[in-house]
């Protein structure tokens, strides 16, 4: 009798993991009969699936993102574990990347991995943090996979954002962030610094400002600008969607500062390409360090890299003598973020 | 070292003048001397360290990152410095207090190409993400975030409420930290000496002509040369003798002009055109040769035995700012004028004469010199306000200049008309046309425009009998010709009209060749005029 290699059940295709035994893909790029999905980001979670498996809330994000989900849905709580075709044995852990974002750790012939999705490791009001678990195969993200990027506390940033409202009066500061994650977490973190303040939003942003709340994360006053008066918006923050930030959109706004959060903005020809005034390095991504350091903390047999900067990840692992490749995984952005 | 690194950063991401000026003048106010000026030369790519390089960076970067992570991070961030600043280390334990401007440049200013790799570390060290950036920066020399010295100089004026004109003038000669500036513009105290330097005062300068015409008693011409705009200053005093011959911008062309500047020995700023002798440009005593040989003599940090005997500079005079300690630039140009024609015959004569003021009864007179002006070193004819002080910079109403290098297109001749007075016996008022389309498909001419200078007597002579010859109507002094010749009409410039049946209106058209070579139906086409109208 000859054994199968090890992980050979999971298999990386150019759209998505093959999780071989269930017949069931991760984050699949494309429309299938049975998806596990990490989290709600468009790029992880397409529509059209015969049957999704995914937290409570990621299923009620794609449920407002693409409309009442016509197919059929198996919410897993966070924590919980589901046995899917083939006896493979799927849990779901937080990944403290978004709300409702999780690690989907899979058990079969006595092997365990763990796909992360998305994930970071600071602290983040609106969902809980992420989990080591120990595993054989670590699938881990790398979309920050590179040296230079070490993002500050989220703190600092924040007083950045109120020091610039404060010292040009009579201006807004127009904030753009991803709609989902990034937008409500910058509202939290103000909230968490004192800031009590109405908070003024793009009509993008409202929806899932109000899911959020649903689901219990608190972000204080918030108000449509739309047929706000302009002088109810001098000294105000406003949120909008980063494609918003230079659109006409903006012109009935009060002389915006331009600022934007994303990981993005630690490099200054970035900041400078979106024409933004007041970059906040505000990422929902694990950076160099949380990459690095989640690595060493899980200690995987082998570490597979997804989307992102492979390249300098798969260095580091071999500098620290770690079994470590790279999958050649389509359909995954750079998120704004 | 903070708080030039936010303004650093700050200005990198300000896209517009009037923000950057805020920046700068905010920063001017509110930091200390000598920092604010050492700011300022570091922003202005004004400081320099030998020992410091790109390639210090680089291996300082070797010795703590892995090649391949740096290479990867280098090519994705695109700039050494900052790849640099976000990969340094952190130092264990906390950071000692961040060093201020003026240690930095100190420091660095001693340092040598061995004591630098340890020095800059511990300058790093001493450093947060943004103050390392900033530190490397300053110290490679490298800014490069489009600060000129004029926005600088702009920013400080601002920041004082003083003139920048002023700034202009006592800034020059100032080294970095430029504290006595400071100390006159922040603090009142007495400006900074420029009388005993051979310091560069800032030119005054001319604003296109827009008029149609100027009243001659008010404005005196003189002619535009075709050279460089030079400024040269002679100072002699307790710290000795110096002249210096500085280039429009202010930059010190001393070394490229040795023969010019060895010339001056009288204590004077002279405000002239630079020009190199040129035996086959007779047009004035001791005539000027063509830009093309000013062009050998320029950019050149030392000059050849040779090109000193090929392409002798001299400078052809404007103006007289100083005489003798003497400021005349409160003066009217009248005024300056007679000090000058004073000045020059005392002057080494072949090393400067003076520009000529040009005779003209009227405008139209002068018009009439200016298109017959055939010297290839005359650029047009500058017009000066004769009661105008010499002001730096441009100021609406004082000077004009009117250039030559105009516009060209050929034109048939359609009609002709007798001149006045001496010219009343010659066909010398001219009007010609454009085709209206294609003349071998039956396109017609369109009058475009009226001539009546811009030739000389003999070509004048040539014209009228032309006229004589071929002559096909006559409506009382007009007659209409055959339309068989074609000019070279030179102009200024072109608009369009509603006046006009073709639609344009030329300003200060003047026959500038005859084209007995050019048969008529390839004269130009309407469209090729309305081509070039200008507004
Ligand atoms: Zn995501
Ligand atoms: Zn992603």
């Amino acid at each position: 009798m000859t054994m199968a290699p090890p992980f050979s059940w999971l298999k990386p295709e150019p759209f998505g993991l093959h999780v071989i035994p269930a017949d069931a893909w991760i984050d699949p790029a494309r429309a299938v009969d049975t998806a596990l999905v990490t989290h709600g980001h468009a790029d992880h979670a397409r529509g059209g699936h015969g049957l999704t498996v995914a937290t409570p809330e990621t299923l009620a994000i794609m449920a407002l993102r693409y409309g009442v989900l016509e197919t059929a849905a198996t919410p897993v709580a966070y924590g919980e574990t589901v046995t899917l075709k083939g006896g493979v044995k799927a849990t779901y852990l937080p990944a403290g990347h978004v709300l409702g974002s999780a690690q989907i750790l899979l058990e079969h012939a006595g092997e365990r991995v763990i796909v992360t999705g998305d994930y970071k490791r600071r602290a983040d009001p609106t969902c809980p943090p992420f989990q080591v678990t120990p595993c054989d195969v670590f699938v881990t993200e790398a979309t920050f996979g590179l040296p230079v990027f070490r993002h500050p506390p989220i703190a600092d940033e924040m007083a950045k954002l109120l020091a610039a409202r404060e010292n040009e009066q009579g201006r807004c500061v127009l904030v753009g962030a991803y709609a989902l994650g990034k937008a409500q977490r910058v509202i939290a973190e103000l909230r968490a610094a004192g800031y009590n303040d109405t908070i003024w939003l793009h009509g993008a942003m409202e929806r899932m400002c109000r899911l959020y709340q649903d689901h219990g994360v608190d972000l204080g006053d918030l108000q449509a600008v739309a047929g706000a008066p302009k002088a109810a918006l001098a000294n105000a923050i406003i949120i909008c969607p980063p494609s918003a930030l230079n659109d006409r959109w903006s012109r009935r706004l009060p002389e915006p500062v331009t600022a934007m959060a994303s990981g993005w903005m630690r490099v200054r020809q970035r900041a400078r390409q979106r024409g933004v005034e007041l970059p906040l390095i505000i990422s929902d991504h694990a950076d160099w360090d949380e990459l690095t350091q989640t690595i060493g903390q899980v200690n995987p047999a082998e570490t597979w890299i997804t989307h992102g900067r492979e390249e300098a990840l798969l260095r580091w692992c071999e500098l620290t003598q770690r079994k470590a490749r790279a999958l050649a995984l389509v359909g995954y952005e750079d998120e704004d973020d | 070292m903070n708080r030039f690194a936010a303004l650093l950063d700050a200005l990198v991401l300000t896209p517009s003048r009037n923000a950057k000026l805020a920046l700068l003048a905010d920063y001017m106010r509110e930091t200390p001397d000598p920092d604010r000026g050492w700011a300022l030369a570091a922003l202005t790519d004004g400081l320099d360290f030998p020992a410091v390089k790109a390639s210090l960076i680089r291996s300082l970067m070797a010795q703590r990152v892995d090649p391949v992570l740096w290479t990867l991070s280098r090519d994705y961030v695109g700039d050494t410095a900052e790849t640099a600043s976000l990969l340094w280390p952190e130092p264990p334990g906390t950071r000692l207090p961040a060093p201020s401007v003026a240690e930095v440049v100190e420091t660095l200013h001693a340092t040598t190409r061995a004591t630098a790799p340890t020095i800059l570390a511990d300058l790093l060290d001493r450093l947060d993400v943004n103050g390392r950036y900033a530190l490397l920066k300053l110290a490679t020399g490298a800014m490069r975030i489009g600060i000129s010295a004029r926005l600088a100089k702009v920013a400080f004026a601002q920041a004082f409420s003083v003139s920048v004109e002023d700034v202009e003038e006592y800034w020059h000669g100032q080294a970095p930290p430029y504290t006595p500036l400071f100390d006159w513009a922040a603090n009142g105290a007495e400006p900074p000496r420029t009388d005993l330097l051979p310091l560069f005062r800032p030119f005054m300068l001319a604003h296109p002509l827009e008029a149609e015409s100027l009243d001659l008693k008010d404005y005196a011409a003189e002619w535009k040369w075709d050279g460089i705009r030079v400024q040269i200053v002679h100072v002699a005093n307790e710290l000795g003798r110096e002249t210096r011959v500085y280039s429009r911008s202010g930059d010190d062309i001393s070394g490229a002009f040795p023969e010019v500047t060895a010339a001056l020995t009288t204590p004077c700023v002279l405000d002239g055109e630079l020009l190199v002798r040129g035996a086959h440009q007779g047009g004035e005593t001791g005539g000027a040769a063509s830009f093309n040989a000013l062009q050998q003599r320029l950019g050149r940090k030392t000059v050849s035995k040779a090109m000193l005997a090929d392409y002798p500079a001299f400078v052809r005079l404007y103006d007289l700012l100083i005489e003798d300690g003497e400021d005349l630039r409160e003066w009217s140009w009248e005024q300056r004028r007679a000090r000058l024609e004073a000045l020059v015959p005392r002057l080494d004569a072949t090393r400067f004469d003076i520009s000529q003021v040009i005779a003209a009864r009227d405008f139209d007179d002068l018009a009439e010199t200016r298109s017959r002006a055939r010297d290839e070193a005359i650029e047009g004819v500058m017009l000066k306000r004769r009661d105008s002080p010499y002001v730096a910079g441009r100021r609406t109403g004082l000077w004009y200049k009117w250039k030559r290098d105009p516009l060209l297109i050929d034109c048939v001749l359609m009609y002709a008309q007798r001149g006045s007075g001496k010219r009343s016996s010659f066909y010398s008022d001219f009007t010609f046309g454009c085709w209206n389309g294609d003349p071998d498909a039956g396109a017609e001419l369109l009058p475009v425009g009226k001539a009546y200078f811009g030739f000389t007597d003999e070509e004048l002579k040539f014209l009228d009998r032309h006229v004589r010859q071929h002559t096909i109507g006559k409506f009382g002094p007009v007659r209409e010709t055959d339309k068989s010749l074609v000019f070279e009409v030179a102009f200024d410039s072109v608009h369009a009209s509603k006046r006009h049946k073709s639609g344009v209106a030329m300003r200060f058209p003047r026959i500038s060749r005859i084209r007995t070579d050019k048969p008529a139906h390839e004269a130009d086409r309407l469209d090729a005029l309305k081509a070039l109208i200008a507004d």
